[in-house]
């Protein structure tokens, strides 16, 4: 017999509340964490939460994070609002920064302004392409999403690694897998002496104002929002479903493939193996934790990226393995889910047991 | 107790069958069965007799161990009990015929029935022993075929006979007869007296009065939550039964003739479609033609084709521009959204998921069809155009409801239904399909949708309803057509058929001299 029954009138504060409450469960599992591997949590948490902003560097660093995980959660939240579940992020990403890449080692030399917005372009425009691929196999062939998404991924990173290993390796690298350095015209220039915050947080900044106006006043978000909630109202009204799993697909390639553009045109300046530490990952979570809301991503996206430097923070002083910020990551998001479940359902008591 | 009528063979007195008193069921928004008291007796026929939401289904869920009451006594065969769950209602010796058929498409009607055995069984003996409960009862069924290939009604039966296997002392019918064909009614309550006459105890619910007077030797009355009286049926009129049951007179529609002009609005021409779905129904050759001015029914048991018919003049499948015509315009090869552009409005048999989108408020659900009428202006939504639309819509058709803001799936079916019917009329469409309209509707206000639709035909729009309600046809339409098997009959005015003609027609038994004969289908 089923331990849950559905509530009749599910509370909106509790569905604003519950990340607030899966943020608090983190914290107090994770000093459960911490008291089992012998540390003082209090000390834990301030290396955490607190010491990474005790810098002007540590939120340079808390911005390069953010950006990506806003800029892709904002494009994946239009998909999952429509039940449309892109899973493979991180593979446009990959596929972005690869565009993006492929046209500054071409263009290698050419010292000219148009460089830079042209690498986005073509970053923007291999994301999509990428979004594209699962929307076809989807629309053509009823090809599940979050099966072809993530698959793709695998093709992506397989190509990636393919071409820093082979076609654009760079001769003077000493047989590393990466390509060569970057040039000053291909490159986000920093704000700051020291410092790697860059001009690219802006266009999450940009997106995250178009994403809000989008999702919140335009009829085409409303049809997404109809086809995700209700497919036959989606039906009966008119709505394309063809379009909805479309747009959700291209929108999302585009906005990680711009994040993978921010990367090897930013931080990283080159393309390696490692332009992305799981961000097309993360921010499913961000996504979710901001409750599809482009202003709840923006915050979700800060305190993601605020784990991830944490983590950093405690493999430098406390010690700790690397895999700690994947296991904030995923009780965060376990913790998530489960006071989701309670806000639309509760317990259900049981039976008395029959004597007849 | 008054001396029941001659079927009736049990014994009079003694200890009832069944015997509940004080049931009480809460739920968070609503109290379903409050101190809810009901005596059967061997061999009795009860009727429990309600409007949709009186809680008569709680109560019966209750009787069959599916939902536990909060307070009460059941007393079964003169002891208290308690039933835990439904298995333990069929040791008792309860079973429960259940609206919704709960059966394993790609399954025989053997395998449908193992499968629903509480003990070890061997398909052969019970193949056997199908047969002859099957036939014992009148009720024919070949325990090998596979159940995709029955019809509705013999679908019924298999339900019927899985319960009558296990010998029960009560049998539970909830709305049985809503799926059948007139002629199919009197074929279950045949075998429903010959079973009453062995000493079976049957509860029968329904909210159809002519059935009940026919069928049942007692009758409970709810409404609200509340028994509201008991009857003797045959001693009883309809509209005492009425009474009883909605706590005031029974409301009549106004039909007044239409004075415009009835040109041709919506046609569907030769329109034949194979259905994706395996099990759905393929329609053939499918002509009509509704008039402006008029109400064309379309009677027959879903599963006839209803569905897919539906779903093609909607626009939600399309097919061939020519096949469907509004005003002489083709529309076939459109989709929902741009036939609404032509004049088009669809009122949908299932009201929370697809006329209306549940968790989203009455505002946002205006958008969702009546877009045009300045709810969304170059792309961008105008939610305040959309809220004074919906408030207007609440005012004119009198939806009980919080406001613009409350979400859909606050508000009953029937002023869910209001909203909806409210929001298509608002578009002023040409020619409006409507299906169920009063399906899980309450009294009044299937009346007040009743009379909506005339006096909206009146104005010279042309309305096609699909209705499985054979009395609710011959109270509101012009002119009636059968669908049976995926094909149409023709349309018949009012004063020329009657509902033996139609029951006949719903077997897909069409007279040669107005189609050719049913066995011609490839």
């Amino acid at each position: 017999m089923p331990l849950l029954e559905p509530r009749p009138t599910p509370s909106a504060r509790m569905r604003l509340l519950s990340p607030l409450i899966a943020i608090g469960l983190t914290l107090a599992v994770g000093s459960l964490l911490f008291l089992a591997l012998g540390k003082n949590p209090v000390e834990a948490f301030t290396v955490f939460f607190v010491q990474p902003l005790s810098s002007g560097n540590g939120w340079s660093e808390l911005m390069v994070k953010a950006g990506p995980l806003i800029l892709i959660a904002q494009g994946l939240a239009i998909g999952f609002r429509a039940r449309i579940y892109n899973i493979g992020a991180e593979g446009q990403l990959i596929v972005g920064a690869l565009a993006g890449g492929g046209v500054a080692i071409a263009l290698d030399g050419v010292d000219a302004w148009w460089v830079l917005p042209l690498m986005v372009v073509a970053g923007a425009i291999g994301g999509a392409l990428w979004g594209a691929v699962p929307a076809l196999l989807k629309t053509r062939f009823n090809a599940e999403e979050t099966l072809t998404t993530l698959m793709l991924t695998y093709i992506a990173s397989f190509t990636l690694s393919y071409m820093v290993n082979g076609p654009w390796r760079d001769p003077e690298g000493m047989n590393f897998p990466q390509s060569i350095m970057f040039g000053d015209p291909a490159l986000f220039s920093p704000w700051f002496e020291g410092m790697r915050v860059n001009a690219s947080i802006l266009i999450a900044a940009v997106a995250s104002i178009a994403f809000w106006i989008f999702t919140s006043r335009s009829f085409l978000a409303y049809q997404l929002t109809v086809g995700g909630l209700a497919p036959a109202a989606a039906r009966y009204a008119g709505f394309s479903a063809q379009r909805t799993v479309w747009v959700s697909l291209v929108l999302s390639g585009l906005t990680a493939g711009l994040a993978g553009v921010g990367e090897v045109a930013g931080p990283v300046g080159q393309l390696n193996l490692n332009i992305s530490p799981g961000y097309g990952f993360a921010a499913i979570i961000v996504a979710y934790l901001g409750r599809l809301n482009a202003v709840g991503i923006v915050l979700a996206g800060l305190l993601m990226a605020l784990l991830y430097l944490g983590g950093e923070a405690a493999q430098v002083a406390l010690q700790l393995p690397a895999a700690i910020t994947g296991l904030f990551q995923g009780m965060l998001l376990f913790f998530l889910l489960g006071t989701d479940v309670f806000v639309d359902y509760r317990l259900k008591p049981r039976p008395k047991p029959a004597y007849a | 107790m008054s001396i029941p009528p001659p079927p009736f063979s049990g014994p009079p007195a003694g200890i009832p069958r069944l015997e509940l008193s004080g049931i009480t069921k809460r739920y968070p928004s609503v109290v379903a069965n409050d101190g809810i008291k009901l005596k059967v007796g061997p061999g009795e026929i009860h009727a429990v007799l309600g409007e949709n939401g009186a809680g008569k289904s709680t109560l019966m869920k209750i009787i069959y161990g599916a939902v536990q009451a909060d307070a009460g006594q059941i007393q079964w065969n003169g002891r208290e009990v308690v039933v835990a769950n439904p298995a333990e209602a069929r040791r008792l010796g309860i079973g429960m015929v259940f609206q919704h058929f709960s059966l394993f498409e790609t399954l025989s009607v053997v395998e449908n029935i193992a499968l629903a055995l509480d003990e070890p069984f061997d398909l052969k003996a019970l193949a056997i022993r199908v047969k002859e409960v099957s036939t014992r009862y009148g009720l024919p069924l070949d325990p090998d075929r596979l159940v995709h290939s029955l019809s509705v009604g013999e679908r019924q039966r298999v339900e019927i006979v899985r319960c009558l296997l296990q010998e029960p002392q009560l049998l539970i019918l909830d709305e049985p007869t809503s799926v059948l064909t007139p002629q199919a009614v009197q074929k279950l309550f045949e075998t429903l007296r010959r079973l009453a006459a062995e000493g079976v105890s049957i509860l029968y619910i329904s909210h159809k009065l002519h059935e009940i007077q026919s069928l049942c030797h007692s009758a409970t009355v709810m409404r609200g939550g509340k028994v509201t009286g008991t009857a003797t049926p045959s001693r009883e009129t309809p509209a005492s039964l009425a009474r009883m049951m909605i706590g005031r007179e029974l409301p009549v529609c106004e039909v007044p003739a239409y004075t415009g002009i009835a040109t041709p609005a919506l046609t569907v021409n030769k329109l034949s479609l194979v259905p994706d779905d395996p099990f759905g129904t393929r329609l053939q050759d499918i002509d009509l033609e509704v008039h402006r001015g008029e109400i064309l029914g379309i009677a027959g048991i879903s599963g006839n084709g209803q569905a897919e018919l539906l779903a093609a003049l909607s626009g939600e499948t399309t097919s061939t521009p020519d096949s469907v015509k509004l005003v002489g315009l083709p529309v076939g090869h459109l989709d929902a959204g741009r036939r609404r552009k032509h004049g088009l409005a669809f009122v949908p048999e299932e009201r929370l998921g697809r006329g209306a989108v549940p968790s989203m408020s009455l505002a946002d659900n205006a958008t969702l069809t009546a877009q045009r009428q300045g709810l969304v202006k170059k792309g961008f939504l105008r939610p305040k155009a959309a809220w004074d639309f919906a408030k207007r819509c609440i005012e004119r058709f009198d939806v009980r409801c919080g406001g613009p803001g409350a979400a859909a799936r606050s508000l009953s079916g029937g002023n869910l239904q209001k909203f909806i019917v409210g929001r298509e009329i608002m578009q002023q469409p040409i020619a409006m399909v409507v299906a169920q309209p009063t399906w899980g509707v309450d009294v009044g206000a299937a009346a007040f949708l009743r009379q909506t639709l005339i006096d909206l035909s009146r104005q010279g729009v042309a309305i096609l309803v699909i209705s499985e309600e054979l009395e609710e046809l011959f109270e509101i339409c012009d002119r009636i057509a059968v669908l049976a098997e995926g094909r149409l009959g023709p349309a018949v005015p009012k004063a020329e058929t009657n509902a033996e003609k139609i029951g006949m027609q719903m077997s897909g038994l069409f007279a040669p001299a107005d189609k050719e004969p049913a066995h011609a289908t490839a």
